[in-house]
């Protein structure tokens, strides 16, 4: 089950890693992990799910920065930081520290069956609704105004794939914990970018690195002992060093 | 010739300030309307405007159903270069023909087989990459085209080129065509009607008459040595 989740989380990440790649905000995942901390806390006190509680503290978060750039004439990129490093603050506050571990690196072996169903089905509506606007948001990072020109809603789908980031963060930290969501969406994209000569096999190869990763790193799991979020992204590293042995551009 | 666009009274406000104002023009169908006018002067504004990108006060009215192409300015082939994405793919946002598409980049000049579909636009010259984003703007058969100093970056050989690819089209495809341009050879030689901008001030009118030594001084503030030059 454990093995099912990492998948198709893995999958996913790797596939919007690849328009945050294009978009230049494979840093974003970092922040908006560490602001779920205060709901993994949470979560894991009261216990219920680890990822409603990620969703909604990453929720929360968005929305302070959203009105304090409103407010406040400092750059979105500041605010974020006053707001991720506040969130992880309140998280340390009353977050019980045998689960501490659990919360910064995740613990795959948590799975239960309604995890897995709920990662199963939100990765699938992720990927197909992304797959919808894919070229459409790199379109309109090659030019905005060549994308409006030909009717593309920029703004809309801007939201769409901001919110389904949010969404895959928070599933991400139920395998990699807070501290690593960042990476499982940048580096498999990052080793795609390496191999890939258009946006099919960018696209595709990004999904198929974070898989290999979840695989190996799970297994390795298994037979070390060691944790497995931070095993699927030494794999991933070294997938990504592969790749930049086979480099095709430059 | 029946009017393809009139505008009335056009002023646009960014930031508290008139990028445009009071500015009013015809176009007829079938015109090469180029927009000259220094750095800062409102062209891009206009051209955006036009295309309902920005909010206006006053009247834009173009005739009913007419698709427009954009090509706007400074389209970076070096952005493009960053991604991985394949001339064909580019061009699949307007067109799922590859045929189509491939008449179309051979009319523009790079013909060659499908391979080219495969090549990513970073990888072409600046002339190639320019006359790719001619072809691209042309693809869904657009009735006015909107370019914004599509020559910017091209040495003298390449921008003729690109010019008389416009001129060729114009002619074949029945265009209108609104061409932003720093360069006043251009506008004696293939526009139709020119629209000189400067902020607050306008002229319109045949090239001939609106760019006398007098009103290039007072829309660019200097004394402009131009020279009208006829080739016959």
């Amino acid at each position: 089950m454990s093995l099912i989740t990492g998948i198709f989380i893995s999958a996913i990440a790797g596939y919007i890693g690849s328009l945050m790649i294009t978009k230049r905000m494979a840093l974003v995942a970092g922040p908006l992990g560490h602001l779920a901390l205060p709901g993994v806390a949470l979560a894991l006190i009261y216990n219920f799910g680890i990822f409603f509680g990620a969703l909604i503290s990453i929720f929360i978060g968005a929305v302070f920065i959203w009105i304090f750039s409103l407010r406040a004439k400092i750059p979105i990129e500041a605010l974020t930081a006053i707001v991720f490093a506040t969130g992880v603050a309140a998280g340390f506050l009353f977050l019980p520290l045998e689960h501490a571990e659990e919360a910064l690196i995740g613990d795959i072996t948590d799975v239960d069956l309604s995890d897995t169903i709920l990662a199963m089905f939100l990765s699938t509506i992720i990927f197909l609704v992304i797959r919808k606007i894919y070229t459409k948001i790199v379109l309109s990072e090659l030019s905005e105004d060549l994308a409006k020109s030909i009717k593309v809603d920029v703004d809309k789908y801007n939201l769409i794939y901001l919110i389904s980031i949010a969404l895959v963060a928070a599933m991400e930290v139920k395998i990699v914990g807070i501290l690593l969501t960042a990476a499982l969406v940048a580096i498999p994209a990052a080793a795609s970018r390496n191999l890939s000569r258009n946006l099919k096999q960018y696209s595709f190869l990004s999904s198929v690195f974070g898989v290999i990763s979840a695989i190996i790193g799970i297994l390795l799991f298994r037979i070390t002992g060691m944790p497995a979020g931070p095993l699927i992204i030494m794999v991933a590293f070294l997938l990504f060093l592969i790749s930049t042995i086979f480099c095709k551009n430059r | 010739m029946e009017r393809i666009l009139s505008v009335e009274d056009l002023s646009v406000e960014i930031g508290g300030e008139y990028i445009i104002k009071g500015l009013s023009f015809d176009v007829k169908k079938g015109e090469i309307l180029t927009i000259v006018g220094p750095n800062g002067s409102g062209k891009t504004t206009l051209l955006k405007t036009l295309l309902g990108l920005l909010p206006y006060s006053g009247k834009i009215r173009w005739s009913k159903d007419i698709k427009i192409g954009y090509l706007p300015q400074r389209l970076s082939k070096d952005r493009f270069a960053e991604l991985p994405i394949s001339i064909g793919e580019f061009f699949r946002f307007k067109s799922k023909n590859d045929d189509k598409i491939l008449n179309m980049l051979e009319d523009v000049g790079l013909g060659g087989g499908r391979e080219i579909l495969k090549r990513n636009p970073g990888e072409l010259s600046y002339g190639q990459f320019q006359r790719m984003l001619v072809a691209f703007s042309l693809i869904d058969n657009p009735d006015v085209l909107l370019f914004d100093e599509p020559t910017s970056g091209i040495d003298i050989g390449g921008e003729e080129t690109i010019y008389s690819l416009l001129r060729e089209f114009w002619m074949k495809k029945n265009l209108t065509i609104f061409l932003v341009t720093h360069d006043l050879n251009i506008v004696y030689a293939y526009s139709t009607n020119c629209l000189c901008m400067c902020k607050t001030k306008f002229c319109y009118g045949s090239p001939k008459k609106v760019l006398t030594p007098e009103s290039l001084q007072d829309i660019y503030g200097t004394e402009i040595k131009f020279y009208e030059h006829t080739h016959k």
